[in-house]
């Protein structure tokens, strides 16, 4: 669409990002409120996150919340990204539709739903419900979301340079580990940052497969925040809004870098 | 030649783990924990632990089997389809999924149509400016609505300024509320699949019908709004079925009165312990969700093999 926009295209996009910013911009802006009273403004200050270092159990719940995310995220990205090769590389097998459908479904799916279903089965087998037990949850709920990313990418390029390889002799699994993988890369790592943050936000899942002695932090934030608004909750939110700003940032300037480097692979066919 | 089916079955081999390891997990993970919900819809409540009844025992064997099938029972069912909490709760969020998937496509659409209509450099960067508050957690975002909407919050200090109203007027813990938080979080899962498709649009075709004297308004609705259904309709689906099962959003910004149907899943399950009864609820949400879930799924590997 080459045509300019109207100034009724404008004037949407305007009023929708301000609508997705604004609120983030006043929860920011209070968590440097010096007022107890969160409505009130009693001019800057850091107090609340001086408190909040002083707040033993939020920051081990953070540490946890932390551990999870890296550990389920890392087994996701290896498991999405295997899924992501089943769905474009092997075709038609017996079962596939099963598998496809046990992708997609963790990506639209109420978390309740799959909550639930976790528990119930650590239940059945028995296990003690705690760290383990929400890192398998959440490598189960991110796995879709890496294959798909995955799989889009994969769709998108060309055989011609694995089967180069492949007939020079070099055996499947290197043909994956130098050329296939470097090709998929960006996705993979995409997958894995998806993930990451996907484990790290999640509350409702968590809640469910946890138990004692795993708190996750979006579990100790609900429970503050169940009570009312607080200004230390805006601090911890501040700098996870923060963090992921910060991540979100890195990863796009990675990828202008890799940009720049020439790309020996021709586009789709 | 001995050398060549040996390769040629090593492949086979490491083909077949590749499928394996995934498959098995998703098999132990996700597709038995729902034979388990549906096993588990059929028992009893018991005070015991695990709490409910019949409890599968393999060392009975046959006899044990027998004992546990006749134990199965419908009951959980009956009791959700006679007592009208459930029946309510599961209209009522069918209705407030509706209704705010609709008002996210009146929201949506614009924006994505704005955004295709962009000079090309600025659509890459106002598409992150979309996502990135996705990328931020899902509670802070509910949370900061909480900020707002506060009786002595933001939204009335803004509305009385502005003489709109003379006092606070309640708005959190309504279903004003409610709509505002998942129109928030969903946002952009409507801006983007719709976006996708208009990007994709033939603008020659909106030339065409202006050549032949079509007003640009009668263009738009013949040629551009069927031409974005796929997207419209891939991203309705995106946010309709996890709205229904929503817990978080009305949870902190809806009122304790009325439940939606993940609340009242959540209430069955850790406030009052029944675990059959959440169960029961989870099977029914599930074969409520079952058909758009498949037409998504339909429409996703679709989209992902036609582009091949």
């Amino acid at each position: 669409m080459r045509k300019g926009p109207s100034w009724l295209n404008i004037a949407s996009i305007g009023l929708g990002l301000a609508f997705l910013y604004i609120p983030i911009a006043i929860l920011v802006i209070y968590s440097f409120n010096a007022s107890r009273l969160v409505t009130l403004w009693g001019g800057w200050s850091t107090r609340w996150y001086a408190e909040l270092l002083n707040d033993d159990a939020m920051l081990d719940a953070a540490w946890i919340s932390l551990r999870v995310a890296l550990l389920s995220a890392s087994a996701a990205t290896v498991l999405g990204t295997l899924a992501g090769l089943t769905l474009v590389r092997m075709g038609r097998f017996r079962g596939r539709l099963l598998f496809s459908a046990m992708i997609y479904a963790p990506l639209i799916l109420p978390e309740v739903i799959i909550g639930l279903a976790l528990l119930l089965l650590f239940v059945a087998v028995d296990v003690d419900r705690g760290f383990w037990t929400v890192v398998i949850a959440h490598t189960t709920l991110t796995l879709g979301f890496v294959a798909v990313i995955v799989q889009a990418r994969l769709i998108g390029f060309d055989r011609s340079v694995e089967e180069a390889a492949m007939d020079l002799g070099c055996p499947p699994l290197r043909t994956f580990l130098t050329v296939t993988l470097p090709l998929i890369a960006p996705a993979v790592a995409a997958g894995w940052m998806l993930a990451f943050t996907l484990s790290l936000d999640d509350l409702v899942i968590a809640s469910f497969a946890t138990g004692p002695g795993a708190t996750t932090l979006p579990i100790r934030i609900y429970s503050e925040v169940r009570l009312g608004v607080k200004p230390e909750i805006n601090a911890v939110c501040t700098i996870m809004i923060a963090v992921v700003a910060l991540g979100v940032v890195a990863a796009s300037l990675l990828s202008k870098l890799r940009e720049v480097k020439p790309v020996p692979v021709p586009g789709p066919i | 030649m001995n050398g060549k089916i040996s390769a040629g079955t090593k492949r086979a081999w490491a083909a077949r783990l590749v499928v394996l390891m995934p498959y098995a997990w998703l098999i132990a993970f996700f597709l038995a924990p729902f034979l388990i919900v549906v096993k588990i819809s059929l028992s009893q409540t018991a005070m015991a632990q695990p709490p409910y009844l019949p409890v599968f025992d393999l060392s009975a064997g046959w006899a044990g089997l027998q004992d546990f099938v006749a134990g199965l029972s419908l009951d959980n069912y009956a009791l959700l389809f006679s007592d009208s909490l459930y029946v309510t709760s599961y209209l009522r969020s069918l209705q407030i999924a509706a209704i705010s998937t609709l008002l996210l496509l009146l929201m949506g659409f614009p924006i994505a149509y704005g955004i295709a209509r962009a000079p090309r450099r600025l659509q890459a960067l106002l598409v992150v400016l979309v996502i990135l508050p996705f990328w931020t957690s899902f509670l802070i975002r509910v949370y900061a609505w909480m900020n707002i909407l506060q009786r002595d919050g933001l939204l009335n200090d803004a509305l009385m300024a502005l003489g709109i109203i003379r006092e606070p007027t309640t708005w959190l813990a309504t279903d004003t509320a409610i709509y505002i938080g998942i129109v928030y979080s969903y946002l952009p899962f409507m801006v983007l699949p719709i976006y996708a498709t208009l990007e994709k649009m033939d603008e020659s075709l909106l030339e065409a019908a202006a050549d032949l004297g079509c007003p640009r308004w009668k263009a738009f609705w013949l040629v551009t709004v069927p031409l974005s259904l796929p997207g419209t309709v891939a991203g309705a689906l995106l946010c309709f079925i996890p709205i229904v099962g929503e817990f978080v959003i009305p949870d902190l910004l809806g009122g304790s009165e009325s439940m939606m149907i993940g609340q009242t899943l959540w209430t069955e399950f850790f406030a009052n312990r029944d675990w059959p009864a959440a169960s029961a609820v989870a099977v029914v949400l599930l074969c409520l969700l079952i058909v758009p879930a498949v037409i998504y799924q339909h429409m996703q590997t679709r989209e992902l093999e036609g582009a091949r």
